[in-house]
């Protein structure tokens, strides 16, 4: 196990971090504001990932392609947030979870409808293919290194909104008093869906990242929403900055399990049993990580509510 | 109170009565499909004593499920066929999993519940799919039955409709007992007010934990049973759908009242069923439905019927 590979393996996780951290960002904005638990953020997330692979092979252009697959998923999210979760904000997280679980199943069928069961796979523009130099002659793939640019400048950006704009104002606001701001003569019904939207292209983004490094399926949502529970319950619950921090532990344990963990383990135990318990030790890391965490801190490491 | 105890009556008999009704009239797929419904029926029961009385939110339930099936799967992979021993590794481990699990998560409450339980459950998925020795992501075929030599058979497919039945009965009884016990009442006040019920001397984490465990014990039960039923375990029992399809039986069915989640099983697999039939995209019905039903239908069926218990 050379260094060169254990520096690639980190960056791999960072850049599943960073993609975890868009998810959760959005997630986590939403439930800071409207008090909204949404388990279709998922299915958002296979939105935007089958709408940027439909567009860019409709233009032939990877970066229109982008771009209609974002603006198609905020249209999606705002859709949603006003047919269907509207009426949800006052209810109990119990009946939340169960309409957003139904709108899991409905976005899951439609997309196995439109598009079939088979994974889809979408090419690269030549210029996001091929390997940058790192140090001591190992590489890269460019693609994810272009991930985890967009993702940091991403959360720069959603740094600089919430905390130095007028829109971040309100939602700061927003999260802390609802009624007040509504008070105030905000039009809090456009601030949700406005908010909503946008992290629904922030799952988009996620998801259309995702397209050309993992499948992209019917379903390819709950496998990831998942892990982005974990992050935001390790981070804390309605904080931004929580979601980061989280999502690039969880990213980083997470690939770094996978990869290392079947060595590490086989030069401690017999290599048979290594093989057997180094995949489901490796599967099981970040939720114990979970559970560690929990049990010192029960409201996550930044916890603001 | 009268008019319910007939239609509960009526209920029954069309239950004893279906198993010849169906073969009489050559239909005994019906038996195989009610089978399932009364199996999953027992674990929504179970997940309803948490959920219901004890207002506890678990989107995990399936583990437990998933964990009595294994263990019947397991057991009998290994070559032991006795079927009082794969009820109790069923039960013993799925309590003792339950035990672990929510002695994590009952510390917290609301969302984080939520999610805990949810991750939880995935992370035993994930377990299941790496056991390879045991089928792995496809799957494993029962090498035999759970077998309670001359009691019953679980071959004859009427004679485990029975079983079903009566377990599914059984506990039944034993949610009533358990739910007006002091036990029960200690649990459902913790639900309506956690302040005033610590403030009386009743905290609520040991009754929760005890009812997450006791739930958990029922629903791995269930999961012998299932597993019996399809002859067949997979890690996909303890998928999340299913832990959300069983928060549907019970709340489809209304909270919180005995046999409101046997009603809300037979209505969700009844619908399904039915959709099944007119379309290989289902879900894309199912899936708004589910969303209607939250909007609109808040009470669930026990609630057009009868008044809730609790």
């Amino acid at each position: 196990m050379s260094w060169a590979l254990v520096f690639e393996q980190l960056l791999n996780g960072l850049q599943y971090g960073v993609m975890l951290f868009l998810m959760a960002a959005g997630l986590t904005l939403v439930f800071g504001i409207m008090n909204l638990v949404n388990l279709a953020h998922g299915s958002l997330y296979m939105v935007g990932a089958y709408l940027a692979a439909a567009a860019t092979q409709w233009t032939g252009n990877y970066l229109l392609g982008v771009a209609l697959g974002l603006a198609g998923t905020l249209v999606v999210g705002m859709a949603v947030e006003v047919i269907a979760l509207r009426t949800l904000y006052e209810r109990d997280h119990l009946d939340q979870v169960l309409a957003t679980f139904g709108l899991i199943l409905f976005f899951n069928e439609l997309i196995a409808i439109v598009w079939g069961r088979a994974p889809l796979y979408s090419s690269l523009p030549p210029w996001l293919q091929g390997h940058i130099k790192l140090f001591a002659g190992s590489t890269y793939p460019v693609y994810r290194a272009a991930v985890i640019v967009v993702g940091l400048l991403v959360a720069a950006l959603l740094w600089y909104v919430v905390t130095r704009t007028r829109l971040g104002m309100l939602i700061r606001a927003g999260a802390s008093n609802r009624t007040m701001v509504g008070a105030l003569g905000v039009n809090i019904k456009l601030l949700y869906t406005v908010v909503f939207g946008c992290g629904a292209a922030l799952a988009g983004l996620a998801g259309l990242m995702a397209g050309p490094i993992y499948a992209v399926q019917p379903g390819m949502g709950e496998l990831i929403l998942i892990q982005v529970f974990v992050v935001i319950v390790i981070g804390g619950i309605g904080s931004i900055r929580g979601a980061l921090v989280g999502a690039i532990i969880v990213g980083v344990v997470d690939t770094l399990g996978r990869a290392f963990l079947k060595p590490l383990l086989g030069t401690m135990i017999p290599p048979t049993a290594a093989e057997a318990a180094g995949p489901a030790l490796a599967s099981m890391l970040i939720y114990l990580l979970m559970a560690v965490v929990l049990a010192v801190k029960p409201a996550g490491l930044f916890a603001n509510r | 109170m009268r008019a319910r105890l007939i239609l509960w009556g009526i209920a029954g008999l069309l239950l004893v009565a279906l198993p010849p009704l169906a073969t009489a009239l050559g239909q005994p797929y019906y038996v195989d499909l009610v089978r399932r419904i009364l199996i999953l029926a027992i674990a929504a029961i179970s997940l309803n004593l948490i959920l219901g009385y004890g207002g506890l939110v678990s989107f995990g339930h399936a583990a437990y499920l998933g964990i009595g099936a294994y263990a019947v799967g397991i057991l009998g992979f290994h070559g032991i066929a006795n079927g009082w021993i794969h009820l109790l590794v069923a039960i013993g481990a799925s309590a003792l999993v339950a035990a672990a699990i929510g002695a994590v998560s009952i510390r917290t409450s609301g969302i984080y519940f939520i999610m805990i339980t949810l991750a939880f459950t995935q992370m035993l998925y994930y377990l299941g799919i790496s056991l390879d020795v045991y089928g792995g992501d496809d799957g494993m075929r029962l090498r035999s039955r759970s077998q309670f030599a001359g009691l019953v058979d679980l071959r004859d497919p009427v004679a485990f409709y029975y079983v079903a039945l009566g377990v599914m009965l059984l506990f039944v009884f034993l949610t009533y007992r358990i739910v007006n016990s002091r036990f029960g009442m200690a649990l459902r006040a913790a639900k309506s007010n956690e302040a005033r019920s610590r403030a009386i001397g009743f905290p609520p984490y040991p009754y929760r934990l005890a009812a997450f465990i006791i739930a958990g014990a029922m629903c791995g039960v269930a999961g012998a049973l299932y597993a019996n039923h399809t002859g067949y375990i997979t890690p996909g029992l303890m998928a999340w759908h299913q832990s959300g399809e069983m928060m549907f039986m019970v709340i489809l069915g209304g909270m919180a009242s005995t046999a409101g989640p046997v009603l809300g099983t037979f209505a969700l697999l009844l619908i399904e069923e039915v959709l099944k039939g007119w379309t290989e995209h289902w879900q894309v019905i199912l899936g708004p439905l589910l969303v209607l039903s939250v909007v609109f239908f808040r009470r669930g069926l026990a609630g057009i019927f009868f008044k809730p218990d609790a």
